[in-house]
């Protein structure tokens, strides 16, 4: 498996947040989460089902608004930020989801000029081709440029997914469960795609995940979510030296060898 | 079942109070009122999405035409067979295209063709973008930085109010070679006269009056659709649920426009 061998900037925070907090009616998920991501970095949140891994990322990109606390993007203010400031940043954070949300009416190639023709006006069509050809490239997908998602494999639409999302070249990729539900070994592919995104695209990133194969691979850190914050942070190996029993449950059910 | 197990889902079941129904219907109208709002902010700001635009009307119009075709054919031959025996026992079967005219032009055409819509197409709006909200693509269009609501749902409101004005009138001169197919049959009358007694008692104002009505309808079809679909809970029981809402909702809305534009077209007869 490839491992990570990337420079972190530890001078500059792409995010930073600071007490967030976030309910579903009396349902509390997040309770006052405190999480800096540095330049170059690739943190992995660990958490079970329900714990609220994945509302972090949709408060991050905006889709979600934060019941309290501090959620700083890139300079940006996401909590208190305009339609229009929120529709720029967005530009320059790329995410990838659970279930790839391809756009399944449109042609693999339809699905990467959507975000492009729409936020790079003036783009020659030679210059669209190109940078479709490219990131497919990236992503070592380039045969199927043609065809519609329903005719792709889960592994070809994860990656057809990041891949949609690096054409806009951002600075910050959200992954949301990378692995769910591929086989091992396509699982393997996909952690070393998140190492080289980092490494080819210079991307810091926050991977959403319960798998820990995925975690040892791709994390630089690991942050535990439990019970709406997150109790263990650090290098994989620090955050599962623990005494702490749920810590030690979730590390026994994943089988990691 | 125990007593408590048996009160809890007694509890889940029960409907929730009144004074709860009535906020909420309160709540839904205003955001119904907001999702109108924001179309007219949005549609007719850049960027324009033309090309999908056009594709919609050639979605919503061309592949209605069939279905159009058929219908009106039918309203105009029965319109105009289940005229017959009364006019007849007047003496007046020559009042037949007259009657048929004005019935079709200012209130079967547009009315048929509005509910043939919200039919085939407020369902299908409703069940795509529905579809898409529930497998989170609106959700990656938004994190794309693209404007989901211009590309899916102004368009898709746009195409249904240039287009089901354009079927309205398409309906219309359909029913009425229905209508002369039977006249033809039974009194063998010419073509040309037929048209000319057809269009006779028709004045602007009922086309325009029909072409108005039925943009307004195009535009419920489509704002319905696209709201039930943007709205939809989650999984595919949610997404079924918005297609099945979609056509109810806009069929009625249609009926209930209908008797007031009927009402507002009166005062300037």
């Amino acid at each position: 498996m490839e491992q990570n061998k990337h420079e972190i900037d530890y001078s500059e925070k792409v995010i930073s947040i600071k007490g967030l907090e976030k309910s579903f009616g009396d349902y509390h998920v997040l309770r006052g989460i405190d999480l800096d991501l540095y330049k170059g970095e690739n943190l992995v949140v660990l958490g079970r089902s329900g714990t609220g891994k994945s509302v972090l990322i949709k408060i991050i990109s905006g889709l979600l608004k934060a019941d309290r606390g501090d959620v700083n993007v890139l300079g940006q203010d996401v909590v208190n930020i305009t339609t229009e400031d929120l529709q720029e940043l967005r530009r320059r954070i790329g995410f990838s989801f659970q279930n790839s949300a391809l756009y399944d009416s449109m042609t693999v190639r339809k699905n990467l000029e959507f975000p492009l023709v729409r936020n790079r006006k003036n783009l020659r069509r030679k210059e669209i081709d190109e940078m479709v050809e490219r990131v497919l490239d990236a992503v070592g997908l380039k045969q199927t440029i043609n065809q519609m998602p329903a005719e792709l494999s889960g592994g070809q639409r994860k990656r057809i997914g990041i891949a949609r999302t690096l054409i806009l070249r951002p600075e910050i990729m959200l992954y949301d469960e990378p692995t769910a539900g591929l086989d091992p070994i396509t699982c393997i592919e996909i952690n070393n795609l998140i190492n080289r995104v980092q490494e080819n695209f210079n991307t810091s990133s926050i991977i959403i995940t319960h798998d820990l194969t995925c975690a040892k691979a791709t994390g630089d850190r690991v942050a535990m979510l439990l019970d709406g914050q997150f109790q263990r942070q650090g290098k994989f190996d620090e955050v599962f030296a623990t005494d702490d029993e749920r810590v030690k449950q979730f590390y026994n059910y994943n089988f990691i060898q | 079942m125990d007593t408590k197990n048996s009160t809890s889902v007694l509890a889940a079941n029960a409907k929730p109070p009144a004074s709860r129904r009535f906020a909420k219907f309160f709540t839904d109208v205003y955001d119904v009122y907001r999702f109108i709002v924001r179309f007219f902010k949005e549609a007719f700001v850049p960027p324009y999405e033309f090309k999908e635009l056009i594709k919609q009307c050639y979605e919503i119009g061309v592949r209605s035409f069939l279905l159009i075709s058929v219908t009106g054919f039918i309203v105009g031959l029965i319109f105009t067979k289940q005229s017959r025996p009364s006019l007849l026992q007047f003496g007046a079967t020559s009042w037949i295209p007259s009657l048929v005219s004005i019935a079709i032009m200012r209130a079967l055409a547009p009315l048929v063709t509005a509910l043939i819509s919200a039919g085939r197409v407020g369902s299908s709006i409703g069940a795509e973008i529905g579809s898409m909200r529930v497998t989170e693509q609106i959700d990656a269009m938004e994190v794309s930085g693209t404007k989901p609501f211009n590309y899916l749902v102004c368009v898709r409101v746009l195409a249904t109010t240039i287009t089901i004005p354009i079927l309205a009138i398409y309906n219309g001169l359909v029913a009425m070679l229905g209508g002369y197919l039977n006249v033809a049959v039974n009194e063998g009358t010419s073509f040309s006269t037929y048209v000319q007694q057809f269009f006779q008692p028709l004045g602007f104002i009922d086309f325009e009056s029909s072409i108005i009505k039925s943009m307004v309808f195009g535009f419920t079809i489509g704002i319905v659709g696209s709201y039930k679909g943007w709205n939809s809970s989650s999984g595919t029981a949610g997404v079924g649920k918005a297609a099945n809402s979609a056509v109810v909702t806009a069929m009625f809305l249609v009926f209930i426009e209908e008797v007031i534009i009927v009402q507002i077209t009166g005062w300037f007869r």
